[in-house]
């Protein structure tokens, strides 16, 4: 009998080890100054230094040593007073030189902690993720199997190799063993990997985008016989790349090891692959045979020593922990939590921040950008940002609260800017979208629906209020939808004896 | 007692994928072990006052500023390349590994 999930974690404890790899956002590589941007050209952004060819040598980019020095503040490390890079030997030909220039036994961040809150049935519960180590690298190159299966390596007849990649900056953030999680460990793991990303976020030293790999997870997961102490095998999870995944990747783990261990077979300690469509993992390279890296302090880089001056100094540039920005704005803005949850997982905070700065009214905006913008940019598979900019929607919205535009006008603004007809005010002029403001207007479409139902306006005189309903319907109609209504219905009432 | 064995040597041989012969396992574990021999004579004489050290020079943070210099265009970074396809260097099929 196979256990589920929820069997699986009576009987097993699970452990969580997260490996988590930030790309930073620097201008250049990590050791020389070629490019970084994403998506150019194969091999239109190498030289002699990061295609390892002989007689070039590296130098360190001062901001990659200065973003990590911020991580490792934001994440509560002690920064080391010295560090050194290593050379990580290996041969594989995702990196040119043969070895991958790293930090080995000398870090740059130690011992540090990360709150991270998640919703449970039970409530909300903080678990401390205890942090080893923060520690700077490089990248490796992009590798493209051809012949085969597609793609994949079983298979293929020879690689192509884009080292555009090679060398770009490249952090590791490492946890402590996260134990007694007990059934949240996946809520966990993706609970801290969303916490690390929104500080990331926040120190602006990366773009953090799962989904081109500036962000990537690896995920530690054992099991322990409940009451036993003894800690089990370890599997390790490659390149786990969205949120999501993570949660499952940790989810599908337990139950394959509980799995295994029930039916008396071993966890076997190897690196395994995430698969997106089913969840589960498949085994890929056997870890029995202990990697050897020969790992040494890399002879052609001098040792990093930030002095306190300069910590000090990144200390008083960390800016507001993305947690407690949270609790001030939704506070500030009056927000209820599952709205405020849906800000955040729609990742329209920033955005809406920044309408609110321009002066819209918090709730507006709010309702904007995760309505009727949302609902288009999902149409259209883009993001909310990319159809409309915020000084656009807070003019949008300021015109709304002084009346001038009704929500029902205010969508056909957003749609004619989205349209690129132009500003906000060009197409409210293109368009004819001004509120009919003009009483005496209004009263001559009301007398004018009034004469085309001159039962229904009886039904009003006589009482029957609902009624007035569909006359107002009318004259929005004869409007063209660009009166207000409220102020319709109060005219109309009036009229009518009400 | 030697302070590495043929074993380590073949080993070493293998991680750093040079193929060799019995002859010269025997001959380099004897020639390695002479030069380990004399590193160690070195650490004995550095005593616990002198901290280990990875580099001649008693320098730290060298470092260059976030600058984005001009790159290798594509041919010039192929042009050693021993074949290449699609811009891109194209080496034999990885066996054994994932
Ligand atoms: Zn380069």
């Amino acid at each position: 009998m196979s256990l589920n999930y929820d069997s699986a974690l009576e009987i097993y404890e699970p452990t969580l080890g997260l490996e988590v790899h930030v790309e930073l956002n620097t201008n250049s590589k990590m050791f020389c100054g070629c490019a970084t941007e994403f998506g150019a050209q194969p091999n239109t952004q190498t030289c002699p230094v990061c295609l390892g060819l002989p007689g070039s040598l590296p130098v360190v980019n001062k901001r990659a040593i200065e973003s990590t020095i911020l991580i490792g503040l934001a994440l509560n490390c002690s920064i080391a007073p010295f560090s050194r890079f290593a050379r990580k030997n290996y041969f594989y030909p995702d990196m040119p030189k043969n070895f991958q220039t790293s930090q080995y036994d000398e870090p740059i961040c130690v011992n540090g902690s990360l709150d991270v809150e998640i919703e449970t049935d039970e409530g909300n519960k903080v678990f401390k993720v205890e942090i080893e180590r923060v520690h700077m690298e490089e990248d490796t190159g992009k590798s493209l199997h051809v012949g085969g299966s597609t793609g994949r390596i079983h298979g293929a007849d020879y690689s192509l190799l884009d080292y555009n990649r090679a060398g770009i900056p490249l952090v590791e953030i490492v946890t402590k063993i996260v134990p007694n999680t007990g059934k949240y460990a996946p809520l966990v793991a993706r609970g801290y990997v969303a916490a690390l990303r929104d500080i990331l976020r926040s120190l602006k030293v990366s773009d953090v985008k799962m989904e081109q790999g500036s962000l990537r997870c690896d995920v530690n997961l054992s099991l322990s016989k409940r009451g036993s102490g003894v800690l089990g095998t370890r599997s390790e999870t490659k390149n786990v790349n969205s949120l999501r995944s993570v949660e499952r990747a940790v989810t599908g783990e337990i139950v394959r090891q509980a799995n295994r261990l029930q039916s008396g077979e071993k966890v076997v300690q190897e690196t395994r692959h995430f698969l997106e469509e089913s969840g589960q993992t498949r085994p890929g390279r056997s870890k029995e045979q202990a990697e050897d890296y020969r790992y040494f302090p890399e002879p052609d880089l001098v040792p990093v020593a930030p002095d306190g001056k300069w910590i000090e100094e990144l200390r008083k540039s960390l800016p507001e922990k993305p947690a407690e920005r949270r609790k001030r704005l939704q506070q500030a803005w009056a927000v209820p939590d599952k709205e405020m949850r849906a800000m955040v997982n729609a990742e329209l905070l920033d955005t809406v921040e920044q309408t609110v700065l321009l002066g819209a009214d918090p709730t507006r905006a709010r309702s904007w950008w995760l309505g009727e913008i949302s609902r288009i940019a999902n149409e259209r598979s883009v993001l909310p940002t990319d159809l409309i900019t915020v000084s656009d929607v807070a003019q949008i919205i300021e015109l709304i609260t002084k009346g001038e535009l009704t929500d029902k006008l205010a969508r056909q603004v957003v749609e004619g800017v989205i349209a690129k007809e132009g500003t906000p005010s060009q197409v409210i002029a293109k368009r004819s979208l001004k509120v009919v403001s003009d009483d005496s207007q209004l009263m001559k479409a009301i007398a004018e629906a009034i004469a085309a139902a001159p039962e229904t306006a009886q039904k009003v005189r006589d009482g029957n209020i609902p009624a007035a309903g569909a006359l107002i319907g009318a004259v929005m109609k004869l409007t063209g939808g660009q009166a207000d209504a409220a102020r319709v219905r109060q005219l109309l009432l009036k009229h009518l004896g009400q | 007692m030697a302070a590495i064995s043929r074993d380590e040597v073949a080993n070493l041989a293998r991680l750093a994928r040079i193929s060799m012969s019995d002859a010269e396992l025997d001959h380099l574990a004897g020639e390695m072990d002479v030069i380990l021999g004399a590193v160690a004579r070195v650490q004995e004489v550095a005593g616990a006052d002198v901290p280990p050290t990875s580099h001649p020079l008693a320098v730290s943070n060298v470092t260059r500023d976030d600058v984005v210099t001009p790159s290798l265009t594509p041919e010039q970074a192929l042009s050693g390349a021993p074949a290449s396809s699609e811009q891109r260097f194209k080496v034999p099929k990885i066996l054994g590994e994932e």
